[in-house]
């Protein structure tokens, strides 16, 4: 079942070690882990993203505000579409451009159409392995009856998203049809109903990724804060104020307040605390603050699977992304169902000396940008934050804490897979997300 | 000669947004049942966690490469396989990921303790400045239709 057979098989007796799980010297890949034990305690665990800085923060400095999402877009392949919408969102707030209601409704489709694609991708392709104990997805045995299911519905659910992401935004990545003041491209009905006729079809597949994740047999229980952009009426990933998860929902403007910056130096991101301690964001999150707020439909369909959240158990994250897969399907379906859409023209202002925030829910989390623009509609600076960053230290204390609930007698492929897997289920990024660590046990 | 084997891939991300890797499993929706006969996946970091580095058929190659490790880790790729594809724009002309290589002095002077703590090149390299390519792949991100134009053209020649 354990995929590293290259490792020998060890029992760990001495509760003094290094342990190093290392992307350089077998993979290339954007993080690894080093972790040190004395006297059956995790002395540190420091989770390293090790992809290299390309600095889009300075990039940004001097270029025309129009060309900022596209740019700030190319930080993240995977949630490329969810940094076009928080960089828009910021330049409208500096610009003082009020987006019309057609436009908002896009922009919730847009990110509808991301959220179905990405989390498939993870729930499927990453994490789905694990659970049927196999090292790839495309392993799973189509005579196998459950496993043909599985393909079937993973490669057709994620078919789905992307077909209506580029119905709506143009491309699942780096979206062109979203921009500064409004859409450049508007859905046809031929493409409507092509879509309503796709989210149909895929929909039981939706509640069968569901039942999986219900049922998933793996459980880690940590107790920590959680922090997401809650939305003031439907389930949503773009409006709201940012619930602390401490009684507390403070607006976009008033973020970087709130926020610590930690500076990790064996990182090449920063971790972020709040009130001193650490959190985490993302699908989980978004669940145990805003269940409520899911569509009807989803919450008929989802039965006791919500009943679970609030949750502290991590895996339940992967949950938590299927059911908004339901949800993300249920709302579009009822939007392309009820209204229709027309040409708009986009709103522009005057450039203006001023700072606009933006906050979204990327797939993975709350995502902050801010820019700050002069007179001449150059931007001067600014600054992004991303969910991985925040999550960052949480991860760190989850895996100290795994690891010392798996010590002192657990092999180290176990306790590789067993870490990888945990570190998985905050669904990282697509260059952490999948498979990345190697282990190098340096025992004293 | 490989008529019924099926060919060995490598799929090797660098300094970039991995785009082209969203692409490259978007189009595995439609042709992933095709894909499972013809390629043995051999390193594909997101679709498995037992990769292996030996002898390839085509390595693809997204990213810029921004140290001496993704050098000699480029290199070794190269030897490994007998056709390497470079795949989407900082692959191909180093852009965006080489932003940096433009920065004005400020800027550098802003970045210059990151460069050297985490031993980055002076300056962000295309694929082809380390290593021969043998076909490229253009795009921010990649065009579908013209990765798939370029995979059959490949995969033909190996069938001859």
């Amino acid at each position: 079942m354990w995929p590293r057979s290259s490792i020998n098989e060890r029992t760990m007796h001495n509760t003094d070690f290094d342990l190093k799980l290392d992307r350089l010297t077998k993979v290339e890949g954007s993080a690894s882990l080093d972790i040190r034990v004395k006297n059956g305690q995790v002395e540190y665990a420091h989770f390293q993203i090790t992809e290299y800085k390309r600095f889009f923060t300075q990039a940004m400095q001097r270029k025309p505000i129009i060309a900022l999402p596209q740019l700030l877009s190319r930080i993240c392949g995977t949630c490329s579409n969810a940094h076009i919408m928080a960089s828009i969102e910021a330049c409208e707030h500096a610009l003082d451009i009020k987006p019309s209601e057609q436009t908002k409704i896009l922009r919730d489709l847009t990110m509808y159409g991301l959220n179905i694609r990405d989390h498939a991708l993870h729930l499927y392709l990453f994490a789905l392995p694990d659970v049927r104990g196999k090292d790839a997805f495309l392993d799973f045995d189509e005579n196998d009856p459950v496993e043909h299911q599985m393909l079937h519905d993973a490669f057709e659910i994620k078919a789905a998203g992307n077909f209506f992401s580029e119905l709506i935004a143009g491309r699942s990545v780096h979206a062109p049809y979203p921009v500064i003041g409004g859409f450049m491209h508007f859905p046809d009905q031929k493409g409507i109903t092509e879509a309503i006729k796709k989210f149909e079809a895929v929909r039981p597949a939706v509640l069968r990724t569901i039942e999986i994740y219900k049922n998933q047999p793996f459980h880690f229980d940590r107790k920590t804060n959680f922090m997401a952009l809650v939305p003031y009426d439907h389930y949503g990933f773009i409006e709201g104020c940012i619930n602390t998860g401490l009684g507390e929902c403070i607006t976009e403007e008033g973020y970087r307040d709130h926020l610590e910056r930690v500076v990790l130096p064996y990182s090449q991101a920063s971790g972020y605390k709040y009130r001193g301690g650490a959190y985490m964001v993302g699908a989980l999150a978004r669940m145990n603050l805003a269940k409520n707020l899911l569509h009807a439909r989803t919450k008929d369909a989802s039965g006791g699977a919500l009943d679970i959240f609030p949750s502290t158990d991590i895996y339940m994250s992967n949950l938590a992304q299927a059911i908004e897969i339901l949800h993300c399907l249920d709302h579009s379906l009822e939007i392309l169902k009820t209204r229709k859409f027309n040409p708009e023209p986009i709103i522009k202002k005057p450039f203006r000396e001023a700072v606009g925030i933006g906050v979204v829910e990327a797939p993975r989390g709350t995502l902050y940008h801010k820019v700050v623009v002069g007179a001449d509609g150059m931007v001067k600076e600014g600054e992004i934050i991303v969910p991985t960053g925040q999550n960052q230290i949480n991860i760190e204390n989850d895996v100290a804490a795994l690891v010392e609930k798996m010590l002192p007698d657990t092999s180290q492929e176990k306790m590789q897979f067993e870490i990888e897997k945990l570190i998985r289920a905050y669904d990282p990024c697509m260059s952490c997300a999948a498979h990345f660590l190697k282990v190098k046990w340096l025992e004293p | 000669m490989i008529q019924d084997k099926k060919l060995k891939i490598g799929w090797f991300s660098f300094s970039c947004c991995e785009d082209n890797t969203v692409v490259f499993t978007e189009l595995m929706n439609d042709h992933w049942q095709e894909w499972k006969k013809l390629f043995d996946f051999r390193h594909v970091r997101v679709l498995k966690s037992n990769n292996v580095l030996d002898d390839l058929d085509i390595a693809f190659i997204e990213g810029a490469i921004a140290s001496d490790e993704h050098a000699a880790r480029l290199k070794e790729i190269r030897v490994k396989s007998k056709k390497l594809v470079a795949i989407g724009a900082c692959a191909v002309v180093g852009m965006p990921a080489a932003q940096r290589n433009y920065f004005n002095e400020k800027q550098k002077q802003e970045i210059e303790f990151l460069v050297a703590r985490f031993q980055a090149l002076p300056k962000v390299l295309k694929v082809s400045d380390v290593v021969k390519t043998d076909a490229e792949v253009g795009g921010c991100p990649m065009d579908p239709a013209k990765f798939l134009e370029m995979v059959n053209k490949l995969v033909a020649e190996f069938k001859k």
